[in-house]
């Protein structure tokens, strides 16, 4: 099926568009408005982009390239983001990944066979008073114990 | 001596306590009506001015000095852009504010938008920190209806437009020319400056670009009184006024954020605030204000016998025992940078934790400059072969040498970000590298944990 965007999202890029002079200064939340609703970003996605915002391509895959957070390629359903950085590797970051990744049964960047999370490590995600932590999805989870991990984790696997 | 204020975190903690309501009830709003009513754009400045803000992001530039640079342009509008992108490793504090008081956020918008003749402020917010959004948007919009916001904020008719716009994973869009690129929806690389962003900014458009909460607590400023503001800091004689937000985290019993008047100690964080260290351990080094601010260990003393000196009153005293401030943190060899604070407590691995930190840099270089993007990719290969054992004391002179090579000869202050943390951690912990080098000391046997 060709790309659209839902009507819902349709008001929300007039609205975007609304608040820059430039149509260019909308390509960042544009992008992780389609990436809310596909998942990740496709090269006919950049081609609707290039159109609706008169950007060319080259710099739309530029910006894509760029960024972390822009998947490139389809990704699981959730995504759980256990961060590395040094603040939560001191309250026990490397124990909380290697919980996920026992668990999950797979490695940080690869995603469950049954295409329903994908794991990742991130670079500090401000929460460093709250360490160890992990983002799932749009959500924080802070102060993270094995036991928290461990429920987490077996709520996305069935959901 | 620690003294805790509470103008910023004043309604953290109360239910709803970020709503327009709650904030109106203590006092929010009547500055900025006060100062769209009453008084001149350079009377703001003035202000700022007495008020000695030192800016929160990182580099304590004076916000009212930044300010005084912004000069209307014959045709082009001016911006007020505020870096919410807290990337820093170490640094949690401007969430607190966005998440539990993002009204002082929007006043301080409206009140810094009169200031520097801007009409739109943008809030440039990482994109992880959806609460953060949500509650800044809330409140966006609770101050529109209200009539704050919009063509006639308190019935003026100088108009104030305030926009989230949210990044996508890249602690470089944190770099405030980065952060303008970014903005303007492409790749988030620093620009060369000059030009600066007061005459080149977003959109070409004179631009000045502040930390959120170097914004936030400009009704805090106009509420006091500049000068009155000022000396509510230690350090109000260095002309670094005023309260902030203070992080603390790492190896303490209560990592915490707190608002105090601007100078506690290390110690003081740490004791007072952090409640100790873990297991009661002894401290084996801090990093004193996010990853790129060199560590300083407690052994450490002042030499300053001059008493001419600003440092002289902490002659032979602990780095740890100093006021911690912009000036006196560049006298004592580091940086203050975000004042979040990281303790590491003595049985972690400083090898370990410099290879931890040599990971982000390497992999948030933006790659424009080769001293960067090469040397920061040899720090991290050289400090692994340490590590695993394979290393020469060749490396370990190596690792000096590149660092040392990449200061000063790159495009934007990262390359300085990766260079000062790294030669610190080398020239403070030298004899831990030639264990590992000798094999006294294996990679199986290090540790970041201690509890
Ligand atoms: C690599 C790099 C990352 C930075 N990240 C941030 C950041 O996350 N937040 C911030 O406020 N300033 C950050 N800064 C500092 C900004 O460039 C800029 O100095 C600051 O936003 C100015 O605001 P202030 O004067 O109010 O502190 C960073 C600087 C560099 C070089
Ligand atoms: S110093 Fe590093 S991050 Fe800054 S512009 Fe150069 S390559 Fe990019
Ligand atoms: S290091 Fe993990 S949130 Fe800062």
């Amino acid at each position: 099926m060709p790309f659209s965007l839902s009507p819902e999202r349709e008001r929300e890029l007039e609205a975007i568009l609304s608040r820059y002079p430039t149509r260019m200064a909308a390509l960042i939340p544009t992008l992780h408005l389609i990436q809310d609703q596909e998942g990740w970003i496709s090269d006919e996605v950049i081609a609707w982009v290039s159109q609706r915002l008169d950007v060319p391509p080259a710099h739309i895959k530029g910006v894509v390239t760029f960024y972390t957070l822009f998947n490139q390629h389809p990704v699981g359903k959730h995504q759980v983001w256990v961060c590395r950085t040094l603040p939560c590797a001191l309250r026990g970051a490397g124990d909380v990944l290697a919980q996920c990744e026992k668990k999950l049964g797979i490695h940080a960047g690869e995603t469950t066979a049954n295409g329903k999370v994908t794991l990742r490590t991130a670079e500090c995600l401000a929460s460093c008073g709250t360490a160890p932590m992990m983002q799932i999805n749009k959500e924080y989870h802070e102060n993270l114990t094995p036991e928290k991990v461990d429920r987490l984790l077996t709520k996305l696997m069935e959901g | 001596m620690l003294q805790r204020t509470s103008y910023l975190t004043k309604n953290y903690g109360k239910p709803e306590g970020w709503t327009l309501g709650v904030y109106e009830s203590t006092g929010g709003y009547a500055q900025a009506k006060r100062v769209l009513t009453s008084m001149t754009r350079e009377q703001v400045v003035d202000e700022a001015k007495k008020a000695n803000v030192r800016g929160r992001g990182g580099a304590g530039f004076p916000m009212g000095m930044k300010w005084s640079f912004m000069r209307p342009h014959p045709t082009k509008p001016s911006y007020l852009v505020l870096n919410a992108d807290e990337g820093e490793p170490g640094t949690h504090k401007d969430r607190t504010i966005m998440e539990l008081n993002p009204h002082a956020v929007v006043e301080g918008c409206i009140i810094g938008c009169f200031g520097i003749g801007a009409h739109v402020a943008y809030i440039y917010v990482r994109d992880e920190l959806h609460l953060s959004k949500a509650r800044l948007w809330g409140a966006i919009e609770e101050a529109r209806k209200k009539g704050y916001l919009g063509k006639n904020p308190f019935g003026t008719d100088y108009a104030v437009e305030v926009y989230v716009h949210t990044g996508a994973g890249a602690y470089i869009c944190g770099e405030e020319t980065a952060l303008l690129n970014s903005l303007e929806g492409k790749r988030g690389e620093p620009r060369l400056k000059p030009p600066f962003p007061a005459q080149v900014g977003a959109f070409g458009c004179p631009t000045t670009v502040n930390n959120l909460e170097t914004i936030a607590v400009v009704p805090t400023v106009m509420e006091v009184g500049g000068e009155a503001f000022s000396k509510l800091s230690a350090l109000h004689s260095l002309n670094d006024g005023g309260v902030r937000l203070y992080g603390i985290n790492g190896h303490v019993k209560k990592p915490a954020v707190v608002e105090l008047a601007c100078g506690p100690t290390i110690n003081e964080l740490i004791y007072e605030i952090g409640g100790g260290v873990q297991g009661d351990r002894k401290v084996m080094c801090v990093i004193p204000g996010g990853s790129s601010t060199p560590v300083l260990l407690p052994s450490e003393t002042v030499n300053a016998p001059d008493p001419s000196s600003p440092m002289h009153p902490w002659h032979g005293k602990s780095v740890f025992d100093v006021p911690l401030g912009v000036d006196t943190a560049r006298n004592m060899g580091t940086m203050l940078g975000t004042c979040c604070v990281t303790v590491l407590a003595e049985g972690t691995c400083p090898v370990l934790a410099m290879h931890n930190l040599m990971q982000f840099y390497r992999h948030e270089s933006c790659g424009q400059c080769t001293p960067c993007r090469e040397g920061g990719a040899w720090l991290l290969r050289t400090v692994e072969r340490i590590l695993d054992g394979r290393g020469t004391i060749t490396d370990v002179d190596n690792l000096s040498d590149i660092a040392s090579n990449m200061m000063g000869n790159t495009i934007c202050a990262f390359g300085e970000g990766t260079a000062m943390p790294a030669l610190g951690f080398i020239r403070k912990f030298r004899p831990v590298f030639e264990q590992y080098v000798r094999g006294e000391r294996t990679r199986a046997d290090a540790r970041l944990t201690v509890a």
